[in-house]
């Protein structure tokens, strides 16, 4: 069966990118044409970790981050759901002086952006968080920051576009991007064919295929986060939890299980992932001794995504180099959680006024050496 | 990363066969490999081998007879403990042990609280099944048990689950376990059965095919019936009612009352809607599945001989698709043959013709079973809203519902993602069966249209402790 739809605005990928930008292209009034291959919110975007943090990010992503913060912070209203969002606070924590050191420098460049950063150490710091015992020498505290059920909030948005009037087509992979006469025309299965001005390529670990059919490859890899949860356990952390290196971090959800992540899991092919056994049992050690509070319990489940990851490690988000009115966001490099609302507030700035407010420039996807 | 984690590896060209369970399946698959001059590694989560159905009593002080444990099956069951005491000293049987993943040709076992990954070359996967259910009012009611569970009862723990037993739901342990109940002593309220009586009598004529199933089933009811036990067939449960423990089971005659609500006082439920396949192993084993409309569950694709999709891994027993203990020990046994084949060893060929003629005739005695005791299909319209769906994570069938009608969720991951049905501490082994029909029902489909839960490591609990240099970083 043939069916044509016409809009102003195509979305590739439902993920919490191409999700909010077509609630906030439907607060503007555009026609949002949103497609997704599998169902909205069920790749990356859903899968997460659930960390809600600018602290950490590097400077270039802060003003995005801020505005993110500003949207999380209104989820209820744009969405009907707080969807376990709760400003906890985030807590880097620092295992050595030089680590705290690092935490301080990083508290000193980010003074300008309104993080509230604090750096807590000692005794002070034994006294704040005795739950973490002597397993950190100090920490750095963002107490706006916190963390969300990823599964919940990031459907929700493509829901809320939905509601707004926005089309909404899962289970709809796009076969074929083409563009004429200043049209995109895309070829998608079941036989929709949608017609846009505007196209967004919020497709993930997955951009790469429309990147490339415009002439614009970036170098972008597939990397697997890999997380565990242990049964509910009675209350003893409210923070969301960083080490300051990397290597594990860990939430405790409103339920009570204790969400903890690091290590890489492994591709089964280009679509799935799975926990890999070494980094499962390597991340259950780091994060029992962590959290000396799970020690006894039991993870009752592991699981992983499929995420974008570029060179640097920033997100490529802005207008296309070779292509007018094509705009990109994909390869949050596993951090695309929080500032992904704001992501999605500037796609539609840039569909609207040919600019963002926020500072992109650190973004571009010509700013990679071209792949030989 | 470096690979802190050790496992024994196989020499090239060497043939290490690992078997999972060490039920009918998968001790007649040991017993055929250890013939063929192999060592398989046989692991099962028990104590001592039987797998559910032949079950060994604890070792020392338990003194019932294998007739009064297994009753007809009696011999069965002794032959096939026989079979693995033969087998002590030529397979390395690891009980008390769980594989809680199978990852790139090894798997990762738990046993004493520690982990250890071992290879293999050929798997052969005899996992069994459990019982199926379906919850209504008042099942999460200390003192309701599943049929399996209150036979578990009585045959390893040497108990029953009440002094005054209902025995409700369809299959061919309901009535062996009313029997085996009142046999150790205990007063059965009654026999309720899901199925009415005409579809039950026609359908036993169907299982005319297996006269001795047959004879055997009719048995139990003659006897249960002699013996003063009502039986009522078309019965759908209402509520288990009680203060903190069962007092009573209301329940609902389809026939002639017409649907009229009575009660049986009772201080256990014992209940069970036939058997599921535990199927998470093919799973990440990485097996394609298909949907089998006579078990309404998707399970692991199998040639006649037992061969999955994935080269070297195989399935037998009710682990693939249930059909009994009988039909368990000539799959496991042809799996095991199919396996030499593979591996460019000498195998009984005539033996494994023999074999494919028999459980060619399993097909037949599967459709019959089905038949006689069919699953009650509409009980999944009568669960209330406010009913417990998924008791791991409080999931009521309302919440399930509610993410069906509006289209959020057409299939059953999206469920889980949206609802949290099946992330709890069963992984949704326990509830995905009720879960499936009841998404099914809300969507207007069958259960084979929405799909079915994937299967993430670990398959059951694994203790945070179990890491093996936890004690290492802890010290």
């Amino acid at each position: 069966m043939r069916e044509i739809i016409g809009c102003d605005v195509a979305i590739v990928g439902g993920g919490i990118v191409g999700g909010s930008a077509a609630l906030f292209l439907r607060q503007m009034g555009f026609t949002v044409t949103l497609l997704e291959r599998d169902w909205c919110g069920a790749k990356a975007s859903g899968v997460n970790f659930g960390g809600v943090r600018r602290q950490g990010r590097p400077l270039e992503q802060l003003p995005l981050s801020q505005r993110a913060h500003a949207i999380w912070g209104r989820l209820p209203a744009l969405l009907g759901t707080d969807a376990e969002y709760i400003r906890s606070g985030h807590l880097k924590l620092a295992r050595s002086e030089t680590d705290l050191q690092a935490l301080i420098d990083y508290q000193e460049r980010s003074a300008g952006f309104g993080l509230d950063l604090e750096i807590i150490a000692g005794d002070a710091f034994r006294r704040r968080f005795p739950a973490l015992g002597d397993r950190a020498v100090g920490g750095s505290l963002c107490p706006e920051d916190g963390h969300a059920n990823p599964r919940l909030v990031s459907p929700a948005f493509a829901r809320a576009a939905a509601a707004l009037g926005a089309v909404v087509r899962e289970q709809t992979p796009v076969d074929r991007v083409e563009r004429d006469d200043d049209r995109f025309t895309l070829l998608c299965g079941g036989g929709l064919e949608v017609n846009a001005r505007f196209l967004l390529n919020t497709a993930g670990a997955w951009s790469q295929r429309i990147a490339t059919a415009f002439g614009e490859p970036v170098p972008l890899e597939s990397l697997h986060p890999n997380m565990a949860v242990t049964e509910p356990l009675p209350r003893f952390l409210a923070v969301n939890i960083g080490v300051e290196g990397g290597g594990v971090y860990g939430r405790q959800a409103p339920r009570g299980n204790m969400v903890v992540g690091g290590g890489r899991g492994f591709a089964l092919d280009a679509d799935r992932a799975r926990p890999q056994r070494d980094a499962v049992l390597t991340l259950m050690r780091d994060a029992a001794e962590l959290f000396p509070q799970i020690a006894k319990a039991h993870v009752i489940r592991c699981w992983t995504g499929v995420e974008g990851y570029t060179p640097d490690r920033n997100p490529i988000v802005g207008p296309s180099r070779t292509t007018p009115n094509l705009f990109h966001a994909f390869g949050f490099s596993g951090a695309g959680f929080q500032i992904g609302l704001a992501v999605g507030e500037a796609l539609a700035e840039l569909v609207r006024d040919g600019h963002s407010s926020a500072p992109l420039d650190a973004f571009r996807i010509d700013r990679f050496p071209p792949t030989p | 990363m470096t690979a802190p984690f050790q496992s024994s590896v196989i020499q090239p060209g060497a043939i290490q066969p690992v078997i999972v369970g060490a039920g009918p399946a998968g001790v007649r698959a040991a017993e055929r490999l250890v013939a063929a001059g192999l060592r398989p590694l046989m692991i099962d989560e028990a104590a001592r081998g039987g797998g559910q159905i032949y079950r060994q009593p604890p070792d020392g002080g338990f003194t019932r007879s294998k007739a009064a444990l297994y009753g007809f099956e009696a011999a069965k069951a002794d032959a096939l403990h026989r079979t693995l005491d033969g087998l002590r000293d030529r397979v390395d049987h690891r009980p008390r042990t769980l594989v809680w993943n199978c990852e790139e040709s090894a798997l990762d076992l738990l046993c004493d609280g520690r982990t250890e990954t071992v290879p293999f070359t050929h798997l052969i996967l005899a996992t069994g099944a459990t019982d199926r259910v379906l919850p209504f009012p008042g099942w999460t009611l200390p003192g309701v048990f599943t049929l399996g569970g209150s036979q578990v009862a009585l045959k390893f723990q040497g108990c029953t689950v009440g002094k005054r037993v209902a025995f409700l739901g369809t299959g061919p342990l309901l009535y062996l376990v009313a029997y085996q109940y009142l046999k150790a002593g205990v007063e059965v309220a009654g026999v309720f059965d899901t199925t009415p009586l005409p579809v039950q009598a026609r359908a036993l004529s169907g299982m005319l095919r297996d006269p001795v199933t047959l004879a055997k089933g009719l048995w139990y009811v003659g006897w249960l019936r002699a013996h003063g036990v009502p039986i009522h067939n078309g019965a759908r449960p209402v509520r288990v009612e009680g203060d903190g423990r069962v007092s009573a089971l209301v329940w609902r005659d389809a026939g002639q009352a017409g649907g009229r609500e009575m009660r049986v006082d009772c201080d256990a439920v014992a209940y069970g809607l036939g058997l599921r396949s535990e199927t998470q192993l093919a799973d990440l084993a990485g097996c394609r599945f298909r949907f089998d409309a006579m078990d309404r569950a998707w399970l692991p694709e199998r040639d006649a001989a037992g061969r999955s999709s994935v080269a070297g891994v195989y399935v037998a027993g009710d682990g693939g698709g249930v059909a009994g203990a009988d039909a368990a020990e000539l799959a496991g046994e042809r799996a095991a043959l199919a396996l030499l084949e593979d591996a460019g060893l000498p195998f009984d060929a005539g033996r494994a013709t023999a074999l494919d003629r028999r459980l060619s005739r399993v097909a037949a005695f599967r459709r019959a079973l089905s038949a006689a005791f069919p699953f009650p299909a509409d009980w999944a319209d009568s669960i209330a809203d406010d009913t417990m769906i998924c008791r791991c994570e409080g999931v009521a069938a309302g919440t399930l519902r509610a993410v069906a009608v509006n289209s959020q969720a057409r299939e059953i991951n999206r469920a889980k993602a949206l609802t949290r049905l099946g992330m709890g501490r069963c992984q949704g082994r326990m509830c995905a069966a009720a879960a499936t029909e009841l998404l099914a029902r809300a969507l207007g489909t069958g259960p084979d249209g929405v799909g079915r839960l994937r299967a993430q490591p670990p398959i059951k609990p694994l203790p945070v402790s179990a890491t093996p240099r936890f004690e290492a970083a802890a010290s």
